[in-house]
């Protein structure tokens, strides 16, 4: 894909912005198992970097995705998985529903404020009882007069102890068919800086990676909301998330790729001059070879993804090739973290390292947005090699 | 008024540094480029004295096509229009001969105020800026960490060793910028957009009147090397006097630092 001065400028400034503005704090914030997000989201809001695709009515810019793509790629420079990962919750996971198909009303009230970086989303469509498995969700709202009234719960929420509103996903429909039972409804967390009524932080979880995000576990209890805070139809849920599953899955691929750029370069100079057995760790055969084939192979994701990429900016469908990159940059990131870590040897076990931290952050990506499992089922259903499920008799 | 920022395309320090075998030129194809540090305090000032007061700020640099990137940046940063001095004979040139061209530049434009960092970060030379001022008969203060501006005075600051001067200078005026000076913002992607639509015009040393022989250099430059940095250990065996002899010679002979 060609790009322009402006995405190199675009990629210059978000470089220099995570240089700057994140990776100095990335050891305090993981430590503290949370980043101040309204400080540093208003700091992107103001650089228009939460908006980039969003419509201009709403204070985005209006541009297509591959400028996004840049963005998010350049957010891969962070010394850590998860402010990034809070930034694309915010950018690509729990918006494209909304300024796609939301109200002119509904993304004044959520829309404009997360493009400033006033308000912080999150994105629930996990439970306790399914998380890849979108179509089993248990979490559902009713009407009553002219609101909903939700009950359920969300597990495993990004930026969700300090979130303000949430994107969710839940049953509108009790008829059984889980394709078209589900509505997507904007539900606020927070209200005048107090607890939206309702709704409570259940915990926050202590997690193996991504320490520097939030995670949360919600509980729904009778929270009421007009029902004009659902996005588009009723009953599309299901199909509006499946749609902007496609930026969150792209977000992945484009956001792991200089991370393992990043962890091959520091183990190049790390066992350049670590020795062992009177040689450099580096001039073993078996550890430049490896490095420069998990080089080979993290070329080979960024050509895939970028053409996702740009099938996704020509408006067609990218579903195959996003699930493809998805499911590539989970197990590559898992490869080259591995691999890299072990040449590290006893300082690859400890905290201290980058490429510690990279090993435990790169996990996640081959379960969240839909598990490696969930893209080769995908795939193969577009393939068309995926057996049909027999009914019993 | 107009305000003409002297910026220049660098690499950036923490780039790793190799010499190409003809022992005269910097290998470029690894390095990072970015806006010298000093130019990006010096484009933020012109910025906020646009902000501040209205002003035209067009920012000048000399060097091959890509130069234009940082130029950008400039322009995405608030500066309204870009000036590169460029094409045959610009690649040869020495702090004389760029100072020369880049006068000639700020000339054309018929800017009153010039500001430039204090130095590059490349060759820091801190040659240009000052030689501009003197070429154009400008009143000219360096190394400046506070600029006002009181009608047509330019009152300025100057660290010094345990203090400061403060020095008046009538327009029009060079001033060099020193780092503390303000904090350089980050380009906002509106205005990154924005300034594709801003004009970079493109001059070659003909069009400012010169020529190439008139520029040449005054100084040759032999050859260039980085620093030693190979470490070599010598553990010197025998008694104490035998030893103090052997690192004396060693000093002497091997290391020539005595």
């Amino acid at each position: 894909m060609k790009l322009t001065p402006e995405h190199e400028e675009i990629r210059r400034t978000v470089i220099k912005f995570v240089e700057n503005e994140i990776n100095p704090y990335v050891e305090e914030w993981e430590e503290a198992e949370i980043f101040p997000a309204h400080e540093l989201f208003r700091k992107l809001g103001n650089l228009g970097m939460l908006g980039i695709t969003k419509p201009e009515a709403y204070g985005g810019l209006g541009l297509d995705y591959s400028y996004q793509a840049v963005m998010n790629e350049a957010l891969g420079h962070a010394h850590c998985g998860g402010v990034p990962m809070a930034i694309g919750v915010q950018t690509d996971m729990a918006t494209p529903s909304l300024a796609r198909f939301g109200s002119d009303e509904l993304r004044a009230r959520f829309l404009a404020p997360t493009i400033a970086g006033e308000a912080v989303a999150c994105i629930g469509v996990s439970e306790t009882g399914a998380g890849s498995d979108v179509a089993s969700i248990k979490t559902y709202a009713v009407k009553d007069g002219g609101d909903y009234i939700v009950n359920g719960g969300k597990m495993w929420i990004t930026n969700g102890v300090q979130g303000d509103w949430i994107c969710l996903l839940c049953n509108t429909a009790h008829d059984g068919k889980p394709h078209t039972n589900k509505s997507i409804i904007c539900v606020p967390l927070m209200e005048d800086g107090k607890r939206f009524p309702g709704v409570t932080v259940e915990r926050k979880l202590k997690k193996m990676g991504m320490r520097s995000s939030d995670t949360a576990e919600l509980h729904f209890e009778d929270v009421r909301v007009p029902q004009s805070y659902r996005i588009g139809d009723e009953g599309a849920g299901f199909m509006y998330q499946m749609l902007q599953f496609q930026e969150e899955r792209m977000y992945s691929a484009l956001s792991a790729t200089p991370g393992m750029l990043n962890a091959i370069q520091e183990t190049i100079a790390y066992t350049g001059q670590r020795e062992a057995f009177g040689q450099p760790i580096l001039h073993n055969q078996v550890v430049h070879y490896r490095l420069a084939e998990l080089l080979t192979e993290v070329e080979c994701l960024r050509a895939l993804t970028w053409k996702a990429v740009e099938m996704h900016v020509n408006g067609e469908d990218c579903t195959i090739l996003a699930s493809m990159a998805k499911l590539k940059s989970g197990r590559l990131a898992r490869e080259v973290a591995d691999s890299c870590l072990q040449y590290w040897g006893g300082m690859g076990f400890m905290e201290e390292t980058h490429i510690s931290r990279f090993f435990r952050d790169g996990r996640l990506g081959s379960i969240g947005g839909g598990a490696d499992e969930v893209m080769l089922g995908i795939i193969c259903k577009l393939m068309g090699t995926l057996p049909t499920r027999r009914k019993p008799a | 008024m107009k305000i003409a920022v002297l910026i220049k395309r660098v690499p950036d320090t923490a780039s790793v540094f190799a010499i190409n075998p003809d022992q005269k030129s910097v290998a470029t194809d690894k390095l990072k480029f970015v806006m010298s540090p000093y130019d990006e305090h010096a484009v933020e000032e012109a910025i906020k004295l646009k902000e501040a007061n209205g002003a035209d700020v067009v920012v000048v640099s000399l060097g091959p096509d890509s130069a234009k990137e940082v130029m950008r940046t400039a322009l995405a940063m608030g500066a309204d229009e870009g000036l590169l001095v460029t094409g045959a004979g610009t690649d040869s040139l020495t702090s004389k001969g760029v100072a020369e061209a880049l006068a000639a530049a700020v000339k054309s434009i018929g800017a009153e105020l010039v500001f430039a960092g204090k130095q590059a970060v490349d060759d820091d030379a801190s040659q240009v800026a000052e030689r501009v001022a003197e070429l154009l008969e400008m009143a000219h203060a360096s190394v400046v960490t506070k600029f006002e501006l009181n009608g047509g005075t330019a009152v300025v600051n100057r660290e010094i060793e345990g203090g400061s001067y403060t020095l008046e200078l009538p327009l029009p005026a060079v001033i060099t910028i020193e780092k503390g000076i303000n904090t350089p913002r980050y380009p906002t992607l509106p205005n990154i957009m924005k300034a594709k639509k801003k004009p970079i015009a493109e001059k070659s040393l003909a069009d400012l009147g010169l020529s190439a022989e008139a520029l040449a250099p005054g100084v040759v430059l032999e050859s260039l090397s980085l620093p030693r940095q190979n470490r070599r250990n010598h553990i010197i065996d025998g008694d104490t006097p035998a030893r103090v002899n052997e690192l004396i010679r060693l000093l002497k002979e091997e290391e020539k630092a005595l």
